[in-house]
């Protein structure tokens, strides 16, 4: 086996961009990815992509050939879905064919157009990501999924409306200088309290926004950069995948994410490396009681202990344990089939020291991250180091 | 009938309620005692195809539930609206919850299953009464 470098990141700004087409998306961030890896387009041996709603947002299926040709690589393509883990999916793939020297040179990435549906209609398509028949048909909404998530987790562990706010307020701090990012302003636990509901307990500040976005990173094998004097000092070392039942009704816990948990041990195992090792992570804080979930499933913190962890200010840029230095899904922005290797792009930034936030992280070596799909039927984690 | 939009009978979802209109609902129970709501053809945990129908409780409680007031637009005239996970004996069940105000649900709430339908589109679904 080789190991897996990732050469070059490219991101688009996340937001509302309505009149920006996903090929148009995608196609700046691979050209900003390529510009980043200074590897040559041809040198391509596939693309992985990542999208979850193009059906439904663009009337676009197969996007895998036509994200190819706007990428200008002629390779082949396949697009990977599986919801908002869709790009996370596409990596995962990407690196286990590296390692096994199927191929040298890998574009992986992701785009989602969703401002285009408007509200309700994102809200309806991000609705397809659960049971048609046991959960959308009663009424469930994605907000009110992980609603119904984090009454549990109040009622088996504790925690508050507040301990959420922190989770916001938090998350929209690390994105105030980060230009890409959807919203880079501060808000405040009382604007968070404040703010109108969507599904109790969880309100509009409680939400990731509806994003418009791609990302894209160039993948190379430790042989290749190392014959083409590729610069590529960060490797994906791990890479884990766990499931669940799809519908929440049907999982062993409400308050929990043992797909999540299934994923980070892998990817532990994989790497080589524990919950001690991280120096921050990246997690899917879709809704704020998604960064306590994921932190628990990640082993950093104890079942029911990271509900309080921004409040506490461990997981700021100034605590032990910086989460969501991007500003998370929550201020950076979530479109959902380009959130998986944005995630892996930022936390690349951060361990080469070349991220906005890399101060906050200055002798980081290993960073985590979490990327789920649905209420985490689908989870995938990955694990970057800085390589020796 | 059916109420799936694409036209195909949702066979195991239809039959179940169904079932529940003529108060006599059931589930799926594999060797193991595992539960499941239809439609499966085996149990997700063992494997095991050997699944028999078994009458569900009348009673169950409401383990988990949100007041949803941003709907989809299937449900624009229902918000708001209060979704719950309830607990049948050994099955969960989600459900649009009717006849409580939003204020007085709480965890461990009796309820009974019941078909009701959307306001919005009037199409069948899952619903929760107080018991």
């Amino acid at each position: 086996m080789t190991g897996v470098r990732v050469a070059g990141v490219g991101l688009t700004e996340f937001g509302e961009s309505p009149e920006r087409t996903g090929r148009e998306l995608f196609g700046t961030a691979a050209d900003r990815a390529f510009g980043d890896a200074g590897v040559p387009r041809d040198d391509v041996e596939s693309l992985r992509y990542g999208n979850f709603m193009g059906e439904l947002s663009e009337r676009q299926g197969h996007q895998g050939p036509l994200m190819a040709e706007t990428a200008g690589v002629r390779a082949p393509a396949t697009r990977y879905e599986s919801a908002c883990a869709s790009s996370a999916a596409a990596l995962r793939s990407a690196v286990r064919d590296v390692r096994h020297g199927e191929e040298d040179v890998v574009l992986v990435g992701g785009a989602e157009r969703m401002t285009n549906l408007g509200t309700a209609g994102a809200t309806e398509a991000l609705a397809i990501a659960a049971d048609e028949l046991w959960e959308v048909r009663a009424g469930m909404t994605f907000p009110g999924a992980y609603a119904l998530m984090a009454q549990a987790y109040f009622a088996a562990y504790g925690g508050d409306r507040e301990d959420l706010a922190a989770i916001a307020v938090k998350n929209h701090e690390h994105a105030l200088d980060n230009e890409l990012a959807q919203y880079q302003r501060s808000i405040t636990v009382d604007d968070v309290l404040d703010a109108p509901p969507v599904a109790e307990p969880l309100g509009l500040y409680d939400s990731c926004p509806i994003s418009d976005g791609a990302s894209a990173l160039v993948l190379v094998s430790e042989e290749y950069a190392a014959e083409h004097g590729v610069d590529a000092p960060v490797a994906v070392t791990g890479s884990g995948q766990g499931g669940d039942g799809m519908a929440l009704q049907d999982r062993e816990h409400l308050a929990r994410t043992p797909a999540a948990d299934e994923a980070a041990a892998a990817a532990y195992d994989d790497a080589g490396v524990g919950p001690d090792d991280v120096d921050f992570a990246e997690v899917h804080d879709c809704f704020t009681i998604a960064e306590a979930l994921a932190l628990e499933s990640l082993d950093l913190y104890e079942v029911g202990e990271a509900i309080g962890a921004a409040r506490r200010g461990e997981t700021t840029r100034d605590g032990d344990l910086p989460v969501n230095l991007s500003g998370g899904l929550k201020a950076k922005g979530h479109p959902v089939g380009a959130t998986g290797v944005s995630q892996v792009a930022e936390a690349t930034q951060l361990l080469r020291g070349d991220h906005v936030n890399s101060d906050a992280v200055a002798d980081a070596e290993v960073g985590v991250a979490h990327n789920a799909g649905g209420t985490v039927a689908s989870c995938i984690v990955h694990i970057l180091e800085v390589a020796a | 009938m059916t109420d799936n939009p694409t036209g195909a009978r949702d066979a195991g979802y239809d039959d179940f309620l169904d079932a529940v209109e003529t108060g006599e609902p059931y589930y799926l129970a594999c060797p193991e005692g595992h539960g499941w709501l239809p439609p499966r053809t085996v149990c997700p945990d063992c494997g095991s195809a050997d699944l028999s129908e078994e009458s569900l409780p009348g009673a169950g409680e409401v383990e988990t539930y949100t007041v949803a007031h941003v709907a989809a637009p299937s449900f624009a005239d229902d918000a708001p609206y209060v979704t719950a996970i309830t607990r049948f004996g050994p099955v969960r069940v989600t459900g649009l919850l009717r006849g409580v105000a939003p204020d007085d649900v709480e965890r461990g709430l009796a309820v009974e299953l019941a078909v009701g339908a959307s306001e919005t589109t009037g199409r069948r679904l899952l619903a929760l009464d107080p018991r």
